[in-house]
């Protein structure tokens, strides 16, 4: 007590403030650092979670570069991301810009725009799974058949399979993304419409001069946190085909899958872990990329 | 989780200080499943009342933290003495010295090659075991009654080729072409690839491995067959299954949307609580000189590494009484799961049951494939079979691709 007592009132505050951030500090450390870097020393080991790790180097990434099903895999996580985040952002958008401007029945609206996203993946990606079934049982394929067009192979197919899983992966976000944007127009001034309007400026140069420019960081925030979503996508796929698993074919399987199945399938930790540094590479390099692309002062 | 079972009579026999002999305790593992926890427990009773100097702890998880936890407890000298593993986990557990072989004098090797199904061998390396099952399962086939009644089918199939007779009379199209009710149902991603690989290949005069499951051998003309005849079920204008079709195979015939399914003796259970399904069982069908094949699975019981001097000593004990004839009955009559032994699956009774008889029957000709990496072997299956539906390839060239990919996998697998 005579230690603390000594102490400067500055002194005094810096440990009461290391104090109180001990807790997170300790938190990350053990929950996010300490497996992160071991992540990445597996990386260079073998390990199939029962005998021992032995050193390989860089083996595990020399396997993943001569893999093709992880050619096949990168370029599936990207055409979610390339087709996800786009999509979602310009459906989010048009849906708030005009739910903004509805009086009647908006907070009822709203509620039934978000609800997916209130709702369990799971529970989601096996409905419409179901959906997507042939006849007899499939929602849409019975739809087709009862007015006598021929069916849609939807998710065994593979050029339908991966939009058809990213649908309602698109879906489920848009309900945030639109909440999102409604506080990102809420928060432009009323008052720079009204000059607009005042000097009898039309709509589209409102929304492209005002609106937009001044979304800006409510924009970034969307693309960034979209894009490491649909590159992290993993339950809608992984529910909607877990028969086969990221099929048919790989034609649907995201790099988080193949994570997944090389780990907890194969047991192949070391590969997995591989995998796993280089989707951390990818994510960070996308989201430095767009953070950098949206910058307000370039 | 943990069930002390005889925690009363160990605090009796502590309290009172008279126990003669030494109290072992030894501890038991398996993954949580209802059934095979109620019958373990029946048989830990069983084995305490014969042994009344040992006492057998068993502790169960959840089937996704099963390998994990019992990797990170036995090295630490934690965990189990006796432990259950799949069949086909063995060579990592054996690797990563986790179980210990079974020790000779109480497991002869000459004494269980004559005494179990013929398929156990593969826990077999050398003169000594490393692990044996209480109970097995086998493949058979599957019939809706109430579809073959409506269709006037009087009788299973026996063959194959009368298989697909009856798969194409119970067949139901909509006008627009579109199956509404499968012959069969078709999926490599259930049962079927087994029913591949260790049915039909060896049915066409083939066999699927050589070298001890170290070399791929189907892309032959046998596998050519089995791999057509299996094709021919869900390609062409008369298919009489589509893959996917409902889902899932087993969806499908519990619906009753479904003749036929080819499935394991572990479907029993949940087809028997299916309201409004009325089914049947038969042996998987033969070939039209009669030649029949099956595919056998298994978890065994094995000491593991840890247990060391009298919990040694009351593991194998353990061991002896979980691999006995009685221990196979209260298996079956529990878990419905299959006796390891014709001792006990041949039984009058047994064989001729009308549930489990041909899946019994069926062990006499099974085989068990030994895996590398189960999940992905399966995955070349599906992909062989997607490959000539979706993208129209050769079905000889698809066998090729799947040969050469499931090689690469025994290759790297053996290679350390």
């Amino acid at each position: 007590m005579q230690f603390y007592r000594n102490l400067t009132l500055r002194q005094k505050q810096i440990a009461w403030a290391w104090a109180f951030l001990a807790v997170p500090v300790l938190f990350y450390t053990v929950i996010r650092f300490y497996p992160t870097g071991n992540a990445v020393l597996i990386s260079f080991q073998e390990w199939n979670l029962l005998g021992s790790r032995t050193w390989t180097g860089l083996d595990n990434y020399e396997k993943l570069w001569n893999d093709p099903e992880f050619w096949t895999v990168f370029v599936n996580t990207f055409q979610y991301l390339i087709l996800g985040t786009p999509i979602s952002l310009v459906l989010a958008f048009i849906i708030a810009y005009h739910l903004d401007k509805l009086r009647f029945g908006h907070a009822f609206l709203r509620m039934l725009y978000f609800l997916p996203f209130m709702t369990s993946a799971v529970a989601m990606a096996w409905v419409w799974r179901w959906f997507y079934q042939p006849v007899p049982i499939g929602l849409f394929n019975n739809l087709l058949a009862s007015v006598g067009i021929p069916q849609v192979e939807f998710l065994n197919s593979v050029d339908n399979a991966l939009p058809s899983v990213l649908a309602p992966a698109i879906w489920a976000g848009l309900g945030f993304q639109v909440i999102i944007f409604m506080a990102g127009l809420r928060a432009i001034p009323v008052s720079y419409y009204e000059a607009a309007r005042i000097d009898g400026v039309g709509w589209w140069v409102q929304l492209t001069e005002i609106t937009l420019p001044l979304l800006r960081p409510t924009i970034v925030f969307i693309v960034v946190f979209s894009s490491i979503g649909f590159l992290r996508i993993f339950d809608h796929v992984f529910n909607m085909t877990t028969n086969n698993p990221g099929g048919p074919l790989n034609s649907t399987e995201p790099l988080v899958l193949m994570i997944y199945q090389t780990a907890f399938t194969s047991f192949d930790m070391g590969y997995a872990a591989a995998q796993t540094v280089v989707l951390f590479t990818i994510l960070l390099i996308v989201s430095l990329l767009q953070l950098w692309l949206l910058r307000a002062d370039r | 989780m943990t069930y002390r079972t005889t925690a009363l009579a160990t605090l009796m026999a502590a309290g009172l200080g008279t126990a003669a002999q030494a109290e072992v305790e030894i501890e038991y593992w398996q993954y949580f499943f209802d059934a095979r926890v109620e019958a373990m427990e029946q048989l830990i009773e069983n084995f305490e009342a014969a042994n009344p100097d040992i006492t057998v702890t068993m502790t169960h998880f959840p089937y996704a933290d099963y390998r994990t936890k019992v990797a990170a407890a036995i090295p630490a000298g934690e965990g189990p003495d006796v432990v259950q593993l799949f069949y086909g986990w063995l060579n990592d557990y054996v690797e990563a010295d986790l179980i210990q072989p079974l020790p000779a004098d109480v497991f002869p090797a000459e004494k269980i090659d004559a005494e179990f199904f013929p398929m156990v061998q593969a826990m077999k390396d050398g003169d000594a075991y490393w692990a044996l099952p209480t109970a097995v399962r086998s493949l058979a086939l599957f019939y809706n009654e109430r579809l073959f009644e409506e269709a006037g089918i009087e009788a299973p199939p026996e063959t194959l080729d009368e298989m697909m007779d009856i798969a194409a009379k119970l067949t139901k199209r909509d006008g627009a072409g579109n199956l509404t009710q499968v012959g069969i149902t078709a999926g490599m991603t259930a049962q079927d690839h087994h029913w591949w690989r260790e049915g039909l290949i060896r049915q066409m005069g083939g066999e699927p491995y050589l070298d001890d499951y170290q070399t791929v051998n189907y892309n032959s003309d046998a596998g050519r067959a089995a791999l057509d005849m299996y094709t021919s079920m869900f390609t062409g204008d008369d298919a009489v299954t589509a893959i996917g079709f409902m889902d899932e195979p087993q969806a499908a015939f519990k619906a009753g949307r479904a003749g036929m399914h080819i499935d394991g003796s572990f479907r029993i259970g949940s087809l028997n609580g299916t309201r409004g399904l009325k089914w049947g069982v038969t042996e998987l069908p033969a070939t039209a000189d009669g030649t029949r094949s099956n595919y056998s699975s298994y978890w065994v019981n094995a000491i593991t590494t840890k247990a060391e001097g009298e919990k040694y000593d009351a593991a194998v004990k353990f061991m002896e009484y979980i691999t006995s004839d009685e221990a196979m009955q209260i298996w079956l009559d529990v878990v419905g799961e299959l006796p390891a032994k014709p001792s006990v699956g041949l039984t009058e009774e047994n064989a001729n049951d009308a549930t489990f008889g041909p899946f019994i029957r069926g062990l006499a000709y099974a085989n068990t494939t030994k895996f590398a990496n189960e999940s992905a072997q399966r995955q070349l299956m599906v992909e062989m079979v997607e490959r000539i539906t979706l993208q129209d390839m050769d079905p000889a060239e698809s066998l090729a691709i799947a040969a050469e990919a499931e090689q690469k996998i025994l290759d790297e697998y053996y290679a350390d």
